[in-house]
């Protein structure tokens, strides 16, 4: 107990010390995202979804960011234009990992950087022409293309092109599915509000466009897959469990996904969210006006894995529920086994996490099956409701973080030392630098799937090697003290 | 169930075992996607000159091009300077997509910060974000100097840097003699190459506006955006130590964007020093080593009364004679014995090598002066450049371009697409074979299309590590290429053999 209470004590002296660094207006404003977590509360005790502070290294990424990157990006039979000058869609193109089967350029297009390249005379004359005859190109470039989302940069807003009415048009024209999306980069305080938008785009351009009076053969056992972005392939990774349990995947999304797939949501009888915050609002939609209830569920490490498993089939007939019960104990050897081989060498290795989505509370889970203590986590675009939502998987005393800077996760990183960082590529050079173990968490350091009883064994190899690499004890010269 | 814990498969693997197969399959019902037949017919149709002539009548649309946005290159060339912090007004992703690309390139920190301007700032103007972002900065980083460079989002609502930064400096945000270089950098004009230019000139007005010059005996030489800076400039470094040369980098990222693993993190790595950036007005000239993306930085040394050598990064035998003549010519200093001995290495390597090389068939794609550099190695090599693209051409490079084609035989076959994207070249390839292509990691997917074999040289290099830490530079760096190309001509030649050839030879 004592043990708990220091460092509760040290973690407040931290923020304190951290705070007294900033001039006083932006300490005033940083002292509401930094909190220490007290059981019992109902939620972290710190303020979320606010604007970054000008100046400081937020992590943070925009609205397109969240748009294109996230959510539109990966849905693999559209060809997704980054609309506007070069640089967002090079910078954004094919770093995510959001894996799809197909012949890229062909019938696949999500590892394609496609722009309108905007030069001075589009953004003087405006770009909607250009964005009509970049659609007719489309058209005979990707003959197999199924739609086209408008993924508007920061100037598409600013100087008043009406890309709304481009789409209207070009979708008579050629009747391809044109979606346009207003997720300018200064739209928001962060990626989140470009999710938003992105799931307003779905229902006003995909589901109001589509005819759900045809025919569909449907099942009782109908699910969607849905705000998984096939990472290092963790959807599938997920579906396979799903699918074993005797449930149908009739769409998933938007990892992997057809425009096709992404229709199917008011098609299932329960829609299964991965990512609770990029995609609640379609989800909340999909339930109000199609009457489709949607679950959440945490396919990180057997606890979760199994705990998820039995919420999902309860939804189900008992045939469900017992398959439930057979997924569970036929995977329970390899848990058992990555278990005994990987514990022994993380227990009790202190954890610190600085993630996006769900991740700063999905992940922990996985991290404690294998005997490791998250001691400090924080959302980069969390809202109230992750916060509440994290209190069921943190324990007394954790230290968290909202927003946090680099100059923050430096000074705690520095005075916790943690045995491993999980956080993004921004982050992890310069805790390798300081000597401490680092891994991705966002592209899962080029390795994954993560999700499912596959990516647990996955998981905990990456975990060790990071942690146990030898190179962590040649950081020091032999001949200084 | 293929997973264990004894032998964990990672994607790479597992997804090639049946019972993903399987699922892949079920999946498809599922997708509405195209008949398998219907693609690869589609799919072998994108590789016919019918297709090409299609893709190249694109006006509007642009599909994987070779260039990033301006403001990429500023951050780059800010940080070449010791302190500084390459601070960025406008949309805060923007920046979190320049460190990013460059962390995946460098495998380092990137330091780098955003004003985070949004809705309200779109319509009142950023001044408020620039007042409290300087503050912020200053106060946290503690930094020497702030460069600040722009998004395309400040641009289009005008924005005014100079009088922005005037008044947070007025409002108590920072020192009034803090220094605060800046340079607008609109991502619709131009690309990465233009905003590093953009930013270096901002910076030596900052350093050089007002003051007198007196001539010394010491030269400059800057690198441009260049994804091997961290070896090239080190190499440069060693070559101007050899001809007993004083200089000064402008800009030098060498020891930012390599630092070591030992326990600390140093935020502020390297850089040229800010005393060194101001004396280097009195420099006798500059030396460019990328022209093409400097031109606007030449023409102001010329106007402080510099000599401006530009060069194009100097790849191979002649490119580094060229180097070392400038050096030469600029400093009165002569070219020593050593370096003649490193030539002759060079020559010689390329002699061993050359019946491998001639009359290899090349694609090209990259920024304008890495493409004059890397034309140039390969016609000194006896190899012949077919395609090659530049999407971030300019007038001035096509000049220059065409007149190295025109001078030499291996040359004549070669044919020149500017502002063309690797969509064309993919078309170029499929009707056009050649046997190597050259460029960043983004050529993966082509090698992969067309089947054509890539060498890894350009930027980004996101794929495969530790390339930055070799220089292209110099003649040592002239033999790194000449070893990254070799090495994928013989890794290919071996590959070739695989269905029952003879011609496995143990010795090449």
């Amino acid at each position: 107990m004592s043990a708990v209470i220091d460092d509760k004590t040290r973690n407040r002296a931290l923020i304190n010390e951290v705070l007294a660094t900033y001039p006083e207006k932006a300490g005033k404003k940083r002292a509401k995202h930094l909190n220490v977590y007290e059981e019992g509360k109902p939620d972290c005790g710190v303020k979320s979804n606010i604007k970054s502070l000008p100046g400081v290294m937020t992590i943070r990424g925009c609205a397109y960011a969240g748009s294109k990157g996230v959510v539109w990006g990966p849905i693999k039979d559209m060809v997704h234009v980054s609309h506007g000058p070069v640089g967002c869609g090079q910078y954004s193109w094919a770093t995510r990992r959001n894996y799809a089967n197909g012949t890229a350029g062909v019938d696949s297009f999500a590892a394609l950087q496609v722009t309108s390249d905007f030069q001075e005379k589009d953004i003087v004359f405006g770009g909607d022409k250009k964005l009509d005859k970049l659609i007719d190109e489309i058209k005979t470039v990707f003959p197999l293309a199924k739609g086209v989302s408008v993924q508007s940069e920061c100037p598409i807003g600013l100087i008043g092109d009406d890309i709304e009415a481009v789409a209207k048009k070009k979708h008579k024209e050629t009747g391809l599915s044109v979606v346009p999306v207003r997720c300018e980069g200064f739209r928001g305080v962060s990626q989140s509000l470009g999710h938003h938008i992105a799931n307003d785009a779905i229902r006003d351009w995909v589901f109001d466009k589509a005819d759900y009076e045809a025919p569909f053969e449907s099942t009782s056992y109908d699910v969607v897959l849905m705000a998984d972005y096939n990472i290092g392939g963790d959807a599938w990774a997920s579906r396979i469990l799903l699918e074993e349990m005797g449930l149908r995947v009739i769409g998933q999304g938007t990892g992997d996904a057809t425009l096709k797939e992404i229709e199917m949501m008011p098609r299932a009888k329960v829609l299964l969210l991965h990512c609770y915050r990029s995609m609640n609002y379609i989800a909340r939609h999909v339930e109000e006006k199609y009457g489709v209830p949607w679950m959440e569920y945490n396919f990180f490490g057997p606890t979760k894995i199994a705990e998820s498993l039995r919420k999902i089939a309860a939804l189900f007939d008992d045939t469900i529920k017992a398959n439930a019960e057979k997924v569970i104990a036929k995977h329970e050897q390899l848990c058992a086994d990555v278990i005994a081989k990987y514990k022994p060498r993380l227990e009790g290795k202190k954890v610190m996490l600085y993630v996006g989505g769900l991740r700063p509370r999905h992940v922990i889970g996985a991290y404690e099956d294998l005997g490791m203590d998250v001691v400090g986590t924080g959302y980069e675009f969390g809202h109230g409701d992750d916060y509440q939502r994290t209190t069921g998987y943190i324990k007394d005393g954790t230290l968290i973080y909202d927003d946090a800077s680099g100059f923050e996760l430096e000074k705690f990183a520095e005075k916790i030392r943690p045995d491993l960082i999980g956080s993004g590529v921004k982050e992890k050079y310069i805790f390798q630098k300081m000597g401490i173990p680092f891994r991705q968490m966002h592209s899962w350091d080029y390795s994954g799937p993560y999700h499912g009883y596959d990516g647990f064994a996955i998981f905990a190899r990456d975990m060790d090697m990071a942690i146990n690499s030898p190179v962590w004890s040649l950081t020091k010269a032999p001949w200084k003290k | 169930m293929a997973q264990s814990a004894e032998k964990v498969l990672d994607h790479s693997a597992l997804f090639q075992t049946p019972e993903y197969k399987e699922l892949f399959e079920r999946k498809r019902a599922f997708e509405h996607t195209v008949p398998v037949d219907e693609v690869k017919k589609t799919c072998d149709w994108t590789k016919t000159w019918e297709y090409r002539e299609i893709n190249f009548s694109r006006e509007a649309l642009t599909i994987n091009p070779a260039k990033a946005c301006q403001p990429l290159g500023a951050v780059m060339a800010a940080a070449g300077f010791e302190g500084t912090l390459p601070y960025v007004h406008g949309s805060q992703g923007c920046v979190a997509y320049f460190r990013s690309h460059f962390n995946r390139h460098f495998k380092e920190p990137v330091s780098a910060v955003s004003d985070s301007m949004t809705e309200d700032a779109a319509v009142f103007g950023g001044l408020t974000n620039m007042v409290d972002g300087l503050a912020n900065a200053y106060a946290l980083y503690k930094p020497k100097m702030i460069a600040v460079s722009t998004t395309c989002m400040a641009e289009v609502i005008g924005d005014d840097l100079d009088a922005f930064i005037k008044t947070a400096k007025d409002k108590g945000s920072i020192p009034k003699d803090f220094p605060v270089p800046f340079a607008h950098t609109p991502s619709f004009v131009g690309s990465h190459v233009t905003g590093y230019d953009n930013m270096l000139k901002g910076c030596l007005t900052h350093f050089w506006e007002g003051k007198e010059r007196k001539e010394s005996t010491s030269i400059n030489i800057n690198g441009g955006f260049d994804g091997y800076c961290v070896a090239n400039t080190r190499e440069l470094k060693r070559l101007l130590a050899e001809m007993d040369v004083e200089y000064t980098v402008l800009s030098d990222t060498s020891d930012v964007y390599d630092t070591p693993t030992n326990g600390e993190f140093n935020m502020f790595a390297g850089g040229t020093r800010y005393d060194d950036a101001v004396n280097a007005l009195h420099a006798k000239g500059t030396i460019f080593m990328q022209g093409i993306s400097a031109a606007k930085s030449a023409e102001y040394v010329e106007k402080v009364g510099q000599k401006a050598v530009s060069l194009h990064c100097p790849i191979g035998v002649a490119g580094t004679d060229a180097f070392l003549m400038a050096v030469s010519e600029l400093t009165g200093k002569p070219i020593p014995a050593s370096l003649e001995l490193e030539r002759g290495r060079l020559v010689d390597a390329i002699a061993d090598s050359q019946a491998y090389l001639h009359g290899k068939k090349f694609a090209l794609f990259g920024d304008p002066d890495m493409l004059l550099g890397l034309t140039g190695f390969l016609l000194e090599l006896g190899a012949e450049p077919v395609h090659i693209v530049c999407t971030n051409s300019t007038k001035d490079f096509v000049e220059k371009m065409e007149k190295l084609l025109a001078a030499s035989p291996f040359g004549q076959g070669a044919k020149l697409w500017p502002g063309k994207d690797l969509w064309h070249m993919r078309s170029l390839l499929a009707t056009e074979p050649v046997d190597f292509l050259i460029g960043s990691s983004h050529g993966k997917y082509l090698e992969r299309d067309i089947g054509t074999p890539l060498i890894r040289i350009g930027f980004p290099i996101f794929d495969r590590h530790h390339h930055h830490r070799f220089p292209i530079w110099g003649y040592q760096g002239g033999l790194n290429v000449l070893v990254k190309i070799l090495d994928k001509i013989f890794d290919t030649l071996d590959a070739s053999t695989v269905e029952g050839s003879p011609s496995f030879d143990l010795v090449r």
